[in-house]
């Protein structure tokens, strides 16, 4: 039987052009810009200095507080500048800018490609080590893995499980993956639950992708404690909630990390990651992104080292087409439009969505006929429209009493309105608003 | 390539929209059509054009001239509110009467409140209500099905089965003698009998129920909780008094029952918006048809059912919540 989460959810077109497209590797630019703050949390502090030269792997920026990362260079050769550039969030953010020369890599990182079963290091090294690596969240969220794998005081975590749902339409760099290098993902599910101290994994892969679920299904028998869970196709399954909810029916309370249920969710690029940093020694500077949309020629996935600019990766998917309209980073329902295409690649980038120009902007926004599909299809179980009208009349103490700060911003409310009705949008200003309010008050 | 659009998330969209949604009434609405124009002829087809006619004209010139706003006649709404005010007339009403319905729904009942969306009680039924007091006599005149196909303010009229019973009860004639004079449940199935031009098609209705439920426009919740509720509620009472009471097959099929359960009920604007919250109004109007048809003044109570439960859809709204994700207890 096909799991899924319990409440609302929907079915956009799935539109995975770009499945079954082995993994290419994207050349190496002549210039990287690589952003100090790609990750959720604390911008980390540049450690090298315009002139030096550095090598692949080497670290370029520390991590500085808990929650934060480390940056390693991504290619080797010369730092020219350290300076504000513009990245995917739409601000110039101070970025490390190294102009490229060969491909030199650190010594201490294994190149090989054999695979690497066995697990020497104890659970309280991997996670020292997950987080030197810096690694972050893979599937957009780019939350400090360690961090995660830090079970607070007081909490105890049963089980862990991993995330190879791909429930953003377009996006294939995760179902690729796991074609390619399941049984690396398979190891680092085992690194994650030993530095857990579980003996249980559950991988979420839905129905959408049989050959995966079949793949993985085969190759887990090897691996004790981790089952492949099937899921039927619906987003956002994704969400760490509904992700949990779906594989074992627990719900994680309001305002509360997945901790309070006694689990722990990774991406399984993320996983992959690990194994790289745990049995290679090598540090998260490259990842699988997805580079598609409806007329883009060639679209593809393809492994890419960190500070490349988006537009390479167009030209390798056959270049930009003429009719685009707009350019996303990540998915189209929680992705977010790029201002130009000269922006960098971080850790975060899942996937680059070509959108033609008739699908790129909005319709007309008509008023709230009180159809109420916005309720049906929230995963959360708010009411959408009157999140809307409240964020609109600033009306925040009933806001925060509708538990707005409850929104995953999955967006499906605004994908399903048939007024177009921003919803989205204004329940993000109330988050924002109410989120501050909260925060002043807990001081 | 020109110029990026910026926009936030999401950048795709169902591709739902209001005029499909208004559209597909429309067309769920076709089947009972048929039927009205099968059993009452030519005054049927007067009745519908005029109202849907009268409906989107003064939405036009309300719109234009007063409110002075975009038209939205396109988009459907003030068709179907035309159409089911005409489902809900006997098919001999004079035009004028006609007339002055459709301005009472577009005027009263959705424009005074600010057009789609923003009217608290269904139009059709506030035009319908109107004129039900304005005009008792024209009203309650029902032509006889199948014997008025040409005629329309000359048909020759009869009681509508709930009157019959109605009126029997009251004289003393008992219910199984009374039961002899009403159509047949199969006739009333297929909308033989005297009634409002467009409640009588029991399977037409039904079959624009599975078209709203299959295209997603509607849910379950409100039709099956107002019929439900009121066929439990029926058969309780019959099964206490069989002689005083009329069962749930002639409650249901009978008075614009399923009319008002499938298509008046469920008006999105004037309906709750949670689960739970229709299926308490969907109950409310159940409880109150069968208590008016019952015990009331009125044969019939659909309609004023309706209208009293929209009066409480905002109290419901806000007291009513969806169920929140992470509520499970674990
Ligand atoms: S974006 Fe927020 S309010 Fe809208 S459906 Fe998703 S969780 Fe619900
Ligand atoms: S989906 Fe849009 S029109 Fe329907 S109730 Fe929600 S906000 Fe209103």
């Amino acid at each position: 039987m096909l799991k899924t989460f319990s409440l609302g959810g929907i079915h956009p077109e799935e539109n995975k052009f770009s499945a079954g497209k082995k993994i290419e590797v994207l050349p190496i630019p002549t210039q990287v810009s690589v952003p100090i703050a790609q990750h959720i949390g604390a911008p980390s502090t540049p450690v090298v200095e315009r002139g030096d030269s550095v090598k692949v792997g080497q670290i370029i920026a520390k991590s500085s507080g808990f929650v934060s990362a480390n940056i390693h260079s991504p290619v080797s050769g010369k730092v020219f500048k350290i300076d504000k550039v513009l990245d995917a969030s739409g601000y110039k953010q101070m970025s490390i800018i190294i102009k490229v020369d060969g491909d030199e890599w650190e010594e201490s990182i294994d190149r090989s490609t054999s695979l690497n079963r066995e697990i020497t290091l104890s659970a309280e090294e991997i996670v020292k080590k997950t987080g030197e690596a810096g690694i972050v969240g893979l599937g957009g969220a780019t939350f400090p893995s360690h961090v995660k794998l830090s079970v607070p005081p007081g909490k105890t975590c049963d089980i862990l499980i991993l995330n190879g749902v791909e429930c953003e339409p377009y996006l294939t760099s995760d179902h690729q993956l796991m074609m390619e290098k399941g049984e690396e993902i398979l190891v680092g599910t085992q690194i994650l639950m030993k530095a857990l101290k579980v003996d249980k994994a559950i991988i979420g892969i839905e129905n959408n992708k049989k050959d995966a679920i079949e793949h993985m299904t085969k190759l887990a028998e090897q691996y004790k404690g981790i089952t492949i869970q099937a899921l039927k196709v619906q987003y956002p399954q994704g969400g760490e909630k509904q992700l949990i909810d779906a594989c074992i029916g627990r719900e994680v309370p309001s305002g509360k990390l997945p901790i309070e249920v006694g689990a722990v969710v990774q991406n399984v690029g993320t996983t992959f990651a690990v194994y790289e940093a745990i049995q290679k020694n090598k540090p998260l500077f490259e990842r699988v992104v997805t580079v598609t949309g409806k007329s883009v020629k060639n679209p593809g996935n393809f492994m890419t080292r960190v500070g490349t600019p988006v537009k390479d990766l167009i030209e390798a998917a056959g270049g930009i087409p003429e009719n685009t309209g707009k350019v996303i980073g990540g998915g189209p329902m929680m992705g977010k439009a790029l201002a130009s295409a000269d922006v960098p690649v971080t850790k975060g980038s899942s996937g680059i969505l070509l959108m033609p120009d008739e699908l790129s902007t909005r319709g007309k926004t008509e008023s709230c006929i009180r159809c109420s599909k916005c309720v049906s299809v929230c995963p959360m179980g708010l009411l959408p429209y009157l999140l809307m009208t409240l964020s609109q009349k600033a009306i925040w103490e009933r806001s925060e009493e509708e538990r707005v700060m409850d929104c995953i911003e999955c967006g499906s409310c605004s994908y399903t309105c048939p007024s177009n009705r921003p919803l989205l949008d204004y329940i993000r200003l109330s988050k924002g608003t109410v989120g501050q309010i909260m925060r002043s008050r807990n001081k | 390539m020109s110029t990026l659009t910026i926009s936030p998330s999401p950048h795709v969209h169902s591709g739902d929209s209001v005029k499909k949604n208004m559209y597909g009434v429309i067309i769920a609405l076709i089947p009972a059509l048929a039927v009205s124009l099968w059993v009452f002829g030519l005054g049927a087809l007067i009745v519908t054009v005029t109202a849907i006619a009268a409906s989107v004209l003064f939405e036009y010139l309300i719109e234009k001239y007063l409110l002075k706003v975009p038209s939205t006649i396109t988009d459907g709404s003030a068709v179907i509110t035309g159409l089911l005010l005409a489902f809900n007339m006997p098919s001999n009403l004079p035009v004028w009467i006609i007339i002055i319905g459709a301005l009472v729904a577009i005027g009263v009942g959705k424009m005074s409140f600010g057009g789609l969306g923003n009217n608290p009680f269904n139009p059709a039924l506030v035009g319908r209500v109107f004129l039900l007091i304005s005009f008792p006599v024209q009203m309650t005149s029902w032509p006889l099905p199948m014997q008025n196909t040409t005629a329309y303010l000359d048909a020759t009229t009869g009681a509508t089965p709930l009157g019959i019973v109605k009126e029997g009860l009251a004289n003393g004639t008992s219910l199984s003698e009374l039961m002899n004079q009403v159509p047949s449940f199969v006739d009333m199935l297929v909308g033989k009998m005297g009634g409002s031009s467009g409640e009588v098609a029991a399977i037409a209705l039904l079959i624009g129920l599975a078209y709203m439920l299959i295209r997603k426009i509607i849910t379950w919740h409100i039709p099956v909780s107002v019929l439900g509720t009121m066929a439990i509620f029926a058969g309780i009472l019959s099964y206490s008094n069989p002689e005083a009471f009329a069962g749930p097959a002639f409650h249901l099929l009978t008075g614009g029952a399923l009319l008002g359960a499938i298509f008046m009920a469920t008006d999105y604007v004037t309906s709750p918006m949670t689960n739970k919250g229709m299926i308490i109004f969907g109950v409310g109007i159940g409880v109150i048809t069968i208590l008016i048809r019952v015990f009331g003044a009125y044969p019939e109570g659909m309609s004023f059912a309706i209208l009293i439960m929209n009066a409480f859809v905002p109290l419901i709204d806000r007291y009513v919540k969806p169920k929140r994700f992470g509520e499970k207890v674990k």
